[in-house]
């Protein structure tokens, strides 16, 4: 007997919840083939705004976590990635049109970057940190704080990338107490929502990540202008065109209006750097008076 | 225990017409007891119904500066300071900064000890909300329980009016009133009104706070309202924002209806004020709709309808700027309090 199969219909991912678009709107999700795969909810720029509200309530908590049990949070994402390889090895096989090999290296690749970050998360500030020489019976400390709320883009149709573009933006962004409000790969957003499902059941708290599915090119400019968004990570926002030909460069315009901090696009995926993580810290400088004995 | 005989009620012009002259708990009770019972159901799902309402563009622009127009900017807390109740009333004259065509408050709502460095710190522009000033609201009547004896209540009222005052918020008794007596409740409402008189013979407007979350039902909401505008209140008020649930739309819905049957029985108008919980505009606006589609939009003015809200007022310009500049808002745009 044969069995209709069951295709999915996505929703977004705000706030440690799973809500529908606020528009209603869905958009079909085809494989590298054209064939269909599921529904995906088609984020509106209210969705975006709720995100950003969401982000921001949960700045507090995140960034005044430990910095040891940030990575721990961190690193649990990486088990749990490891544990559920096989759906993200199937849904990238389908939706990029790549052998199980390439699958399979990418998911790999992907866990591996989740545990690089989760590693920094307790040492990035004594590199980017430092006790600086005063001629003086002080101290001298400057020491790197989150930002707060990013907006980040995902590249977008980057071959081998619609896990691990993704990874590689959010990674570096909440690895030191930043929250982030992302907007998937457009054609290819199943890793990111099936992320989200991972994110749901880790230890991340609510609104530290939320997902966006949806037009990059429509959504970004609201987070652009955004004025309750300290920065804006556009390394995924390379090959973005606005309905009127805007770029990248129009949201970096945009940005300026309320003195956001900008990473400008890079080609293909952003390499595990160090400089990943200080793009979105603040140097906060603080004296101390020594002891005069 | 002696069992009270029907005693007279302190006469209100407004009990007489309706009850009679010869004014007693008996007929009060007979006529909140004779009230029609409320469908609960069909109140949830109307007041439901009416938040179902989408305003957008120039409607929306009109209720945000209504929502700012008459509210009630408030701060009641233990911690209170002159220092605090003056940058309350800088927020109320100019509630954004970076945008001078924002109208002001109708009133601050303050302890009754505040209202000195209130009225000094409005100076010129205490006055009438409907021309564009602020008045000065305070809570009276040991706010929120209410729990002192009348004699304290009267006299936190007089010294409220006498520092200049414009409005007084008074809570009843609910103790009094969910044991039946709503003869003490009634009189002891009478009483502040008439404490509300200022020596050049004006009044100061009172509101009467039902604390609709303490009165258990919809049925007890609606007597509550009866019995505060038989006893002469100019606005009836939901709640002291110190007890949960506090403002709700049913509750709100029911009391204007109370209103609504007031005016066509007698063709005068009450107000009505929700206090309490309402932190978005978009809950706000939908309380709007509610005022248009039960007792009509004449009643959207500072003498008829008032918000009594803490943090509405951000969120309100916060929607204001981004309508202004195109673009989402935040919090770092709006002062703290």
């Amino acid at each position: 007997m044969s069995r209709l199969t069951v295709p999915k219909t996505y929703k977004l991912y705000i706030g440690g919840k799973f809500p529908r678009s606020e528009s209603g709107r869905t958009y079909e999700v085809v494989s590298a083939k054209g064939d269909f795969l599921a529904n995906a909810a088609k984020a509106s720029r209210k969705d975006a705004r709720d995100a950003v509200v969401a982000a921001r309530a949960a700045v507090g908590g995140w960034a005044g976590a430990t910095a040891y049990n940030r990575g721990q949070v961190i690193y649990r994402i990486a088990e749990l990635l490891e544990g559920r390889r096989a759906q993200f090895v199937d849904e990238i096989q389908s939706s990029e049109g790549v052998t199980a090999a390439q699958a399979s290296a990418q998911v790999d690749t992907a866990i591996d970057v989740w545990v690089w970050y989760a590693g920094w998360a307790d040492k990035y500030a004594q590199v980017a940190g430092n006790a600086n020489p005063v001629s003086g019976p002080y101290f001298n400390l400057s020491v790197p704080e989150p930002t707060g709320v990013v907006a980040a883009v995902a590249p977008q149709g980057v071959p081998s990338g619609s896990l691990l573009g993704l990874v590689s933006v959010i990674a570096p962004i909440v690895v030191s107490g930043n929250t982030v409000v992302v907007v998937a790969d457009e054609a290819a957003p199943l890793s990111a929502i099936s992320l989200s499902e991972v994110l749901a059941t880790s230890d991340v708290p609510g609104g530290v990540i939320n997902m966006l599915t949806g037009s990059a090119a429509e959504i970004m400019p609201w987070l652009a202008a955004h004025a309750d968004v300290n920065a804006l990570d556009l390394s995924g926002a390379g090959s973005l065109e606005g309905a009127k030909g805007e770029s990248w460069v129009d949201l970096q315009l945009a940005a300026a209006e309320t003195l956001k901090r900008v990473v400008p696009p890079v080609a293909g995926i952003p390499r595990p750097a160090l400089e990943g993580i200080t793009a979105f810290v603040e140097t906060k400088t603080v004296w101390h008076t020594k002891s005069m004995l | 225990m002696t069992i009270t005989q029907p005693v007279g009620l302190a006469p209100t012009d407004r009990a007489e017409r309706l009850l009679g002259g010869d004014l007693t708990e008996t007929a009060l009770r007979l006529h909140l007891e004779g009230l029609s019972g409320v469908d609960a159901v069909g109140l949830e799902q109307r007041a439901a119904g009416l938040s179902t309402r989408s305003i957008k563009t120039t409607s929306k622009a009109w209720a945000l500066d209504t929502i700012i127009r008459t509210c009630d900017l408030t701060t009641l807390e233990g911690a209170d300071t002159p220092g605090k109740v003056r940058s309350l009333v800088a927020k109320a004259i100019t509630p954004d900064a970076t945008d001078l065509t924002t109208p002001s408050v109708a009133a601050v709502c303050v302890y009754g000890d505040m209202v000195p460095y209130a009225v000094e710190a409005l100076g010129a522009r205490h006055g009438d909300p409907e021309k564009g000033l602020v008045s000065v609201a305070a809570v009276a009547t040991a706010f929120p329980s209410g729990r002192a004896s009348l004699a304290i209540k009267l006299a936190d009222t007089r010294e409220a009016v006498a520092a200049g005052a414009d409005e007084i918020d008074m809570v009843i008794d609910r103790g009094a009133f969910l044991s039946g007596q709503y003869g003490v409740v009634f009189d002891q409402i009478v009483a502040v009104k008439e404490a509300c008189a200022r020596p050049d013979g004006s009044r100061a407007h009172l509101k009467v706070i039902l604390e609709t979350g303490e009165l258990q039902t919809y049925d007890n909401v609606k007597r509550a309202s009866w019995l505060a505008i038989l006893a002469g209140a100019d606005f009836i008020k939901t709640s002291t924002g110190k007890v949960s649930p506090a403002a709700t739309l049913p509750v709100t819905l029911l009391m204007l209806e109370v209103i609504r049957d007031w005016h066509r029985i007698t063709g005068e108008k009450v107000g009505m004020k929700p206090a309490g919980g309402i932190r978005s505009s978009k809950d706000a606006v939908r309380y709007l709709v509610t005022v248009a589609e039960t007792v009509g939009e004449e009643w959207l003015t500072p003498h008829l309808w008032r918000f009594g809200a803490s943090s509405l007022v951000n969120d309100v310009l916060l929607q204001r700027q981004k309508m202004r500049t195109g673009h989402y808002s935040g919090p770092d745009y709006v002062t703290v309090d």
